[in-house]
């Protein structure tokens, strides 16, 4: 089965499998920040954003995903220079073996996108469903908060 | 008392050395999704392997019938126990697990057979046809039953002191902790490829890339150097990666086929995969003179290893030699048994044997302050030890730092949040979807502490290999360590870069046979170990290059005197190459006797945390508001990803303390996925304040102590020790269930 995507901007014709979820096909294509920590839909380590809202790109059928604007963390940057959440990520210490780092930025993503300015509770509820096993959150946290100002600011 | 950090700065101009926080060089590829984890690779025309599994605790295997795998069209192999080439078996110190079932599986999801496809799904369906007839045996899954069978890996006796001493005030005690998955969020992959003449590349995410490789040559049948290990993108670790899993595996299917082949396992296989931290049960007794002196413990330690050994024998020693906590005694009797059953194996798992113990003595420390009508803190002042004293359990007198009383003082000393939860419900334990009303909260605060050894004990041999090469525009420093994303890979650049006031440091990741042994990323060891190797090259690379130009300082720029650069690095180096290699290794430890006598560690941490809880009483739930921290490191290398380190570990201990544990029903695993097996979120993570002990210790860089374990060995007791405060009840199994909390 075909299944035609728009993947970081640019249009991709993928095989898929009947069974195959969307994270398998991104994997497919190379774009291996779609990190597979359960294929369950319990980590968010393969979140990313579909027509800009935040899934878990395991649990969605790679057949139920044609025609869909998609972006991953490879999109995140634009010519060379880091999303204000990679930044944030990066500066903040949120980023120790980085296996869930894919997966909190492209949720965090959608997040600043609808609420420019969270507070830590909302930041809390939106990225509850985004398992990070080195970090303890609260430089995730941080990060986010910090990423939101540098947006504000217009700043990347 | 005296320290004597192992070398003093030459220049602390440098930008990025120690004490600061530069970023992490890998940090840049990990948010860019650029980072290659194991499971990240690729190779032309490679394969895909999956594990046959025992769905049984315990069987024979009657026969294994290969053909309806075979039959299905891009199967090209299915090995079992008999295409092992050489060793049979493997394990660390024991080499008593089967590399495939030998003819009876002892534990739920023991491997049987590897596939190897084309691709991954036909690998799965291959798995899933290979016909295993077994017959199903009795399970031994109960601890105590093996322990009267005598069914035991290592039986520890740690004697010490008068066996008469009575205290006046006793207290007694029984307590439980589960089964714990390190749950690092990358799964166990890697990739082999043979080259063709007979050798085998693995590129694989471990923690130990050179004892990994004296197992695997070894089963695979060939010379040491026909096999090389690479290490690959590491998504965490916590102990899991310590034990060989699919690595002998994939090289069997990369040999057997000709073709390289990938593999990585699902969640589910993952918990069944890799050894989890021992479950225990523990007895212990408390004896102390009316004005709250500690004079004897007694406790029996039973914690059960499994189906194999793995490092069960390391594991049940550290419960023993820690058994009774940072405190003096005059007389202590330990008993502790690593049982074999036939549950899934436990091994490794940050803070290794430290956490267990630490749960019961400081719970029984505060039923012990209740007994003498002391306050749990003074009592706990009373008998802190210090650096110059004698382990009660070992008898080993403690070389450097060793700040108990202040560790505990300094946290002591810390501000508690404010009272109650407030009015946002979100904040009630539960969440909003609960229905506990802010009337309904108790609020505890419990307090612990802990601590452990630092690097490896008991006469071991343990060293770290590191080179450091001048090149015309910096430093290379090569290592074979595992950086499991706790980032090392940053600390030795800015040891290098303090030793040579060179700022332009590369860490390269080397092979097998690229490099010797840097030891294990485990028993928080890397920061002084391979830290003190790169320390010593760094420094030797230095002088030779100063020699070279007749004296000065260096930097970036070339060697400088009198701020004017009179030679570059180039110019240094057209008399030849500067390149250092050091093994280095820590202070020797000695065997233990009979009774545990030695000395048997090379250094020690301590840590203490405090914790504050909501509880609804009631309903049985908690919502862990607050855990503060002291902990002794040495020497704050990197201060930021130091306290990343204790936030880290400090939530895996509130896991422990109230959500994580791996249900075993006769063996069998019965939550293996994220599902069941319950992680904490951001919505479960405490808030968490620091305070750093940086008292230099006798061998670490710089006076810098490994900090990776102690924030997991007391937050769990710290805790519970506050769900206790504010239910009343006594809680003396972790993790506490809703149901303990609540009294049904
Ligand atoms: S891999 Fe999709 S949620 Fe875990
Ligand atoms: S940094 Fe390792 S899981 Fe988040």
């Amino acid at each position: 089965m075909k299944v035609t995507l728009t993947v970081n901007g640019i249009r991709r014709d993928a095989d898929a499998a009947p069974g195959d979820s969307l994270m398998d096909v991104l994997r497919g294509l190379g774009l291996t920040s779609v990190k597979n920590g359960c294929d369950n839909g319990d980590c968010g380590s393969c979140a990313v954003l579909v027509d800009g809202a935040a899934v878990n790109a395991c649990l969605v059928f790679a057949a139920r995903s044609e025609g869909k604007a998609i972006t991953t963390l490879e999109g995140m940057a634009t010519e060379g220079s880091l999303h204000a959440l990679q930044t944030a990520m990066l500066e903040s210490g949120a980023v120790q073996c980085g296996f869930c780092t894919p997966g909190i930025v492209m949720t965090a993503a959608e997040l600043l996108e609808k609420n420019p300015e969270p507070t830590d509770r909302e930041i809390d509820e939106a990225m509850a469903g985004n398992f990070c096993r080195c970090t303890g959150y609260t430089k995730p946290r941080d990060a986010i908060r910090s990423a939101a100002e540098m947006l504000r600011e217009g700043r990347r | 008392m005296t320290t004597t950090p192992t070398a003093v700065p030459t220049t602390t101009a440098v930008a990025g050395g120690i004490g600061t926080s530069p970023l992490r060089p890998d940090g840049i590829p990990k948010v860019r999704g650029e980072f290659a984890f194991s499971g990240d690779l690729h190779e032309e025309g490679m394969l895909w392997g999956a594990t046959v599994r025992s769905p049984h605790a315990r069987a024979r295997i009657l026969s294994i019938d290969p053909a309806p795998a075979l039959a299905i069209p891009g199967v090209h192999a299915v090995l079992t126990q008999d295409d092992v080439p050489g060793r049979k078996t493997c394990g660390q110190a024991v080499k008593d697990q089967p590399v495939l079932a030998d003819g009876e599986t002892r534990f739920w999801g023991e491997p049987v057979a590897v596939v190897a496809a084309d691709d991954a799904e036909t690998a799965a369906r291959a798995a899933a046809a290979v016909a295993v007839r077994y017959e199903p045996l009795d399970a031994l899954t109960d601890p105590g039953e093996a322990e009267r069978q005598g069914s035991v890996f290592r039986t520890m006796h740690v004697v010490n002191g008068d066996p008469d001493r009575r205290g006046e005030v006793v207290v007694e005690g029984y307590y439980e902790t589960g089964t714990i998955d390190q749950a690092m969020l990358g799964t166990e992959a890697g990739l082999a490829v043979p080259d063709g003449e007979g050798g085998v590349d693995l590129y694989v995410a471990t923690q130990w890339i050179h004892e990994d490789h004296e197992q695997l040559y070894a089963s695979l049948g060939v010379e040491p150097g026909a096999a090389r290990i690479h290490l690959s993108g590491i998504g965490g670790a916590f102990g899991a990666r310590e034990d060989l899993t699919l690595q002998i595996h994939l090289c069997m299917l990369a040999l057997h086929t000709g073709r390289p082949v990938k593999m990585v396992l699902d969640r589910a296989e993952s918990f069944a995969a890799h050894v989890h931290r021992h479950p225990s049960r523990m007895w212990y007794r408390h004896e102390a003179d009316p004005d709250g002196t500690l004079v004897r413990v007694e406790a029996k330690l039973i914690f059960d290893g499994g189906a194999y050994q793995t490092t069960s024998h390391a594991v049940i020693a550290n419960g023993a030699y820690f058994a009774m906590g940072p405190y003096h005694c005059e007389s202590v009797d330990v008993v502790g048994i690593a049982t074999r059953t036939n549950n899934p194996p436990n091994g490794a798992m940050r803070g290794f044997g430290a956490v267990q113990v630490c749960f019961a003595y400081e719970a029984q420390m505060d039923k012990l302050a209740a007994a003498l009508g002391m306050d749990p803190i003074d009592l706990r002042l009373r008998n802190a030890l210090d650096a110059g004293d004698r382990l009660p359990t070992t008898g080993q007198v403690i070389e450097g730092a060793f700040p108990v009383a202040e560790v505990i003082r300094s946290l002591a000393a810390m501000p508690l949040p404010d009272a109650g939860p407030g009015g946002d419900p979100r904040h009630l334990p539960g969440g909003a979807g609960l229905t506990t009303t802010a009337a309904d909260i108790r609020r505890g605060v419990g307090f612990a502490v802990g601590f452990k050894n630092i690097a490896f004990a008991e006469s071991f041999d343990d060293y770290a290999e590191a080179r450091v090469t001048l090149t015309p525009d910096g430093l290379l420093v090569e290592t074979a360590a595992a950086e499991v994303g706790q980032g090392m890979v940053t600390v030795l650049q800015q040891i290098a870069r303090t030793a040579t006031g060179i700022e332009q440091v590369e860490v390269a990741f080397v092979d097998t046979a690229a490099i010797g042994s840097a030891g294990s990323t485990s028993a928080s060891r890397q920061t002084q170990m391979t830290g003190g190797a790169v320390l010593e090259a760094a420094e030797a690379v230095r002088d030779e290059a100063l020699r070279r130009a007749g004296g000065g300082t260096l930097s970036g720029e070339g060697v400088l005197r009198d701020g004017v650069v009179v030679a570059t690095l180039a110019d240094v180096l057209a008399e030849g190459p500067i390149t250092e290699l050091v093994r280095f290794r820590h202070p020797p430890t000695t065997a233990p006797s009979e009774t545990g006598q030695g000395d048997l560690h090379a250094g020690f941490s301590v840590a203490a945390h405090r914790a504050v809880v909501d509880v609804d009483p009631d309903l049985g739930l908690v919502r862990v508001v607050q855990v503060d921290t002291a902990q002794d490191v040495g020497k704050a290398l990197h201060p930021a990803a130091l306290v990343g380190q204790l936030e880290g570990g400090i939530l895996q201990g509130v896991g422990m303390a109230v959500m994580e544990e791996l249900r075993i029903d006769d063996g069998v695993v019965r939550n293996a996925s994220f599902t069941d097996y319950l992680l904490p979120t951001i919505l479960d993570a405490p808030d968490v304040e620091a305070v750093l002990i940086e008292e230099p210790d006798h061998w670490g860089p710089f006076g810098a102590k490994g900090v990776g374990e102690p924030p997991t060995i007391s937050s769990t007791a710290a805790v519970v020790a506050a769900i206790r405060d504010a239910t009343g009840r006594d809680l003396t199994r972790a993790p506490v269930r809703p149901e303990d909390v609540a009294g049904v």
